[in-house]
């Protein structure tokens, strides 16, 4: 059974080798192969190849049911953009074998129950609506699929749940009701009237304080980013009203509706979902996020409206799609441009629609940042003559609305716009944005292009960044990354620590040891000393500058340069380095020679952090410190303080694993004990080990509680400078009658945002002491307010 | 309770190749093993001017990355076989390493980044087993010192002085404006000129 080989000479695919496999399990893999396959691309068409499989699995039923029973549960599970091409292969098999389409159900409702435990609410929900188009196929009676929606929608009733868990049972009915609604509204509209009703009850009553934190746009113009249910409510709506015709779906089983109708139906089992748990974690609420409407795509196929259910359904079925195959970028792009039905769609919109609308997602993007950019690549690839255009106009249209952009997608944005231009010689038509030298440098634009100027010239060189861009531009251009050395040119001979710097600079250069340099450094003078104190031990914020500045000087060729010298000189840095203000002074210092290259400041402070030369709190009291003030709204600053939380974060993981590992480890050794028929024997040799294991496990919780302790002191340093900036801010502005959402205001509540948005999983369990020390009803409220959707996100 | 679809769900990006490092020190077995468990990715195909601070930013989009070595790969073989020592620069290019923390990272440079632009050329990514100091990619001097240079291949008549005095960025520097028509140039204008892919827009 081979993979897909990938011919192009560009791509990075391999082509795989061939099995060899016995018989049974070659039968197994072909008929699979053959379920995975139907519906691709045919010389047949679908419904002969649905025919001809229907055959084929029937006459496989009596020695396979098994394994067809699980390929088809899967396929029900993971190709939800084939829904409708295996329902119909369900339903004939169903026509062939009744007792088949029996336990088939059958296995479905175990699954949805399976996936709803383990808290796959995604993929339950495609099981749903699996088994509703299975009514369209006959296989399914629809009083009985009436029936579980009123059981789904009941959950609205339960008290004292989260909101997200009924709107869950919510959406996944109204998400249904485009494959299913017209044939449910035929046979049971009475109670169809209800359930709707109740649904609209419910979600008049919803909570949506959670909404502006996920919002990519604030402005409601030109397209309102709509809460995902209230938008999937309004589609619905309009749906009803057009009397449930729906034209888009492709449904294979209408052309066979003959031999289909001659079935007979199975009632689902009653479902009552699973009762909540403390452990049940639901999906978050979502905004849908549009930015194209029928007037973008200037000619051919009309883009559906935002309240239609067709452009759900296309939305859905592309988003399954990416779902499907980001790990394969070719086969992804190649899938999505051959959508079925794309010749009645402008489908380059729709796709860059849904692709720019994931990787903008809040809190984050359902797959890496990279995957996107690579994919559409590979989509201007495939269609060279139409696509590229598509996506020029989306990034002018988001340039167009950077004002009211949120900063987390901005910066997204950023990444994305710069790594794409780099694979395209940086061809871009600057001058189309000359409208952004007319306005302060701190202004969106202007910052937006600075921005994507700079992540330029990190992947080229700054001569190239000079030659891509008009002169007016100039201004944006970013500094060349060189070295500020204070003690470089002849006017800093006469500073206080010049002859130091020689003594210093000239032992690193004869390769002195670590001892030594530290006895050259007692010479510094200590501007904090007192003149008849002449101990010299204490703090020193000279030796710190000398020794680091003349350091990194010596070693600022490359990275590689740089890094070798804090390994070689770790100790001394070490000891430097040992107080709070030794630490923040390391950081100034970096800062202060390398301020003109933002990214070897990034890659010395994460070098620094995994060396323990400074900690993860230093570099954020060093963030939030007037020195940076002037930096404060700079990317690579932020990227530096995610970059610093991630490795707490990560750190805090490791242990905790170390940990979980030592504790298996004991119990296995007292299960061994257990079941060891010579116990004596067992004892003498584990005793040992065991005592061992016990103390390791001892050792290592004391270790994970001090690294949570550090990682909960980290959030608090943040936190307390965020409210303290903010609140000085506020009520300055307050006092003096001045506007207070400046352009340095809104990055500064947006990035409070954003600490919350990308680490929330972290954060959730300090929820406590945040809300007692920090988040308390005195706070201003426009700073609880972030606090409050937060919390919002998962209520 | 279901079946992987394992026919569908392929992740050949991130497969290991064909090629096998013929200097490393044990059995295909082994080195198929440490190639599934490998966070270091070889680099190929980079331009004779990329530079560690390009590589840094373009493979940070996977993860963090742990380091990175580049250095003069072995001489290619021209259509008369080996020719080396006359000009040895002419036949050489550059690749390098990028070492990941975790193996996830790794896997989605592979997916990623192989095969897409780095200063404008398309580079390549493969598995590799992990260098170590000492590996045949030549030994650089123990880590600490300053004035350590990047890792520099072994291989037969090189004048390595002379290749370490090219790799020093400001010799390479010079090296670029110096275009050189007997040498086949590597200047920026063939760079720029070589690149014929792309959509027209971008």
């Amino acid at each position: 059974m081979s993979r897909r080989r990938h011919s192009d000479e560009n791509d990075g695919a391999q082509p795989h080798k061939r099995r060899r496999t016995s018989e049974p399990m070659e039968i197994e893999d072909r008929l699979e192969s053959l379920i995975c396959r139907v519906g691709e691309k045919s010389t047949s068409s679908l419904e002969s190849n649905l025919e001809g499989l229907a055959g084929v699995l029937e006459a496989d039923l009596p020695n396979y049911k098994t394994k067809i029973l699980r390929i088809l549960c899967s396929v029900a599970r993971m190709l939800p953009e084939k829904l409708t091409v295996y329902t119909t292969l369900v339903g004939l098999l169903n026509a062939r074998n009744y007792n088949f389409g029996g336990e088939f159900v059958e296995a479905m409702i175990r699954q949805l129950k399976e996936t709803l435990k383990s808290n796959l609410y995604t993929e339950a929900l495609y099981l749903v609506r699996f088994l509703c188009d299975l009514v369209n196929c006959h296989v399914i009676a629809a009083p009985s699929m009436v029936a579980m929606f009123e059981n789904f929608v009941s959950v609205t009733q339960e008290e004292d749940v989260p909101q997200v868990r009924c709107d869950w049972y919510v959406y996944t009915v109204l998400s249904s009701l485009p494959w299913v609604g017209k044939e449910l509204y035929e046979k049971k509209d009475v109670e169809m009237d209800r359930l709707l009703g109740q649904i609209e009850v419910y979600l008049k009553g919803r909570q949506k304080t959670h909404v502006p934190m996920l919002q990519v746009w604030t402005a409601e113009k030109p397209h309102p980013q709509e809460e995902y249910l209230d938008c999937l409510w309004a589609q619905v709506q309009k749906l009803k009203k057009d009397r449930w015709q729906e034209r888009h779906i492709l449904r294979p089983y209408i052309a066979f509706d003959s031999v289909l109708c001659e079935a007979l139906q199975h009632n689902l089992p009653p479902f009552t979902p699973p009762a909540h748990s403390h452990d049940a974690i639901y999906p978050m609420p979502r905004v849908v996020f549009r930015m194209f409407d029928y007037t973008d795509a200037p000619e051919g196929p009309v883009m559906p409206g935002s309240h239609s259910v067709e452009r759900y359904v296309i939305e859905e079925n592309l988003n399954c799609i990416i779902k499907s195959h980001w790990r394969e970028r070719k086969t992804c792009a190649a899938q999505l441009l051959s959508y079925p039905g794309k010749s009645k769609i402008p489908l380059n919109y729709h796709i860059v629609e849904v692709i720019f609308g994931q990787l903008f997602q809040l809190p984050s993007p359902p797959h890496i940042d990279v995957m996107y950019t690579t994919l559409l690549i590979e989509l201007c690839k495939l269609q060279p003559g139409s696509l590229p255009q598509v996506l020029a106009q989306a990034t002018e249209m988001m340039y167009m609305r950077l004002d009211t952009m949120n900063t987390t997608c901005i910066d997204r944005f950023i990444n994305w716009f710069s790594h794409h231009l780099s694979n395209f010689q940086f061809r871009w038509s600057w001058d189309d944005w000359a409208d952004c030298l007319t306005v302060d440098l701190d202004k969106p634009k202007p910052k937006f292009v600075r921005e994507v100027l700079e992540k330029s010239m990190r992947l080229s060189y700054h001569q190239r960044i000079v030659d891509i861009v008009p002169p007016s531009f100039s201004v944006l251009i970013p500094a060349e990354p060189i070295f500020q050395y204070k003690y470089g040119d002849e006017s800093s001979s006469s500073l206080l620590a010049y002859p130091v710097t020689i003594t210093v600079g000239n032992a690193i250069k004869n390769r002195a040891s670590n001892e030594e340099i530290l006895t050259v450094l007692r010479d510094v003078p200590n501007p904090n000393q007192e003149e008849d104190d002449d101990e010299g031990e204490g703090f020193n914020p000279l030796k710190i500058e000398v020794f680091l500045q003349t350091l990194l000087h010596l070693a600022a060729k490359s990275f590689s340069h740089s890094f070798s010298a804090l390994a070689k000189f770790h100790e001394v840095l070490k000891t430097l380095s040992d107080s709070d203000e030794g630490k923040l002074d390391v950081l100034r210092v970096v800062y202060d020679v390398w301020r003109n290259h933002p990214q070897m400041i990034s890659v010395l402070v994460d070098k620094m952090i995994r060396t323990q030369i400074v900690d993860c709190s230093a570099v954020a009291n060093w963030i939030f410190s007037s020195n940076m003030a002037h930096d404060f709204t700079r990317f690579y600053v932020w990227e530096i303080l995610h970059s610093t939380i991630r490795k707490m974060n990560k750190h805090v993981q490791k242990i905790q694993r170390e940990l979980e590992e030592a504790k298996e480890k004991l119990e296995k050794q007292h299960h061994k004990k257990r079941d060891s028929g010579d116990e004596e024997d067992m004892e003498k040799l584990s005793g040992d080990e065991e005592g061992q294991l016990e103390e390791q496990i001892e050792r290592l919780q004391e270790k994970v509680e001090s690294a949570q302790s550090e990682q909960k002191n980290l959030f608090l340093v943040i936190f307390q400078r965020f409210i303290m900036l903010l609140t000085e801010h506020l009520v300055r502005c307050e006092t003096s009658g001045m506007e207070f959402n400046t352009s340095w205001y809104k990055n500064c509540i947006e990035r409070l945002q954003q600490i919350f948005l990308m680490h929330h999983v972290t954060i959730q369990q300090y929820m406590g002491t945040l809300e007692n020390l920090l988040f308390t009803a005195e706070l201003d409220h426009h700073i609880l307010t972030v606090y409050q959707q937060f919390c919002a996100l998962q209520l | 309770m279901s079946a992987k679809l394992s026919a569908l769900f392929s992740d050949s990006y991130i497969d290991v190749s064909q090629y096998r490092d013929q200097h490393f020190k044990g059995n295909r077995v082994d080195q198929e093993k440490l190639l599934k468990q490998s966070c270091t990715l070889y680099v190929g195909n980079l331009s004779f001017y990329t530079t560690e601070e390009q590589v840094y930013e373009l493979f940070s989009k996977s993860g963090d990355v742990k380091r990175i070595v580049i250095g003069l790969d072995k001489v290619k073989k021209t259509a008369c076989g080996f020719c080396f020592v006359e000009y040895p620069f002419l036949h050489c290019f550059l690749s390098g390493a990028v070492r990941y923390y975790t193996r996830v990272d790794a896997e989605n440079a592979m997916r990623f980044i192989n095969g897409t632009r780095l200063d404008d050329r398309i580079i390549r990514t493969d598995w590799d087993a992990g260098f170590k100091e000492g590996r045949q990619y030549g030994r650089g001097k123990s880590g600490g010192q300053v004035s350590r240079r990047p890792l520099v291949p072994q291989s037969g008549s090189f004048d390595r002085s002379l290749v370490r005095i090219l790799l020093l960025p400001q010799v390479r520097d010079e090296y670029r404006q110096d275009y050189d028509p007997a040498r086949g140039g590597y200047g920026k204008l063939t760079q720029l000129q070589r690149t014929s892919d792309g959509p027209r827009t971008f």
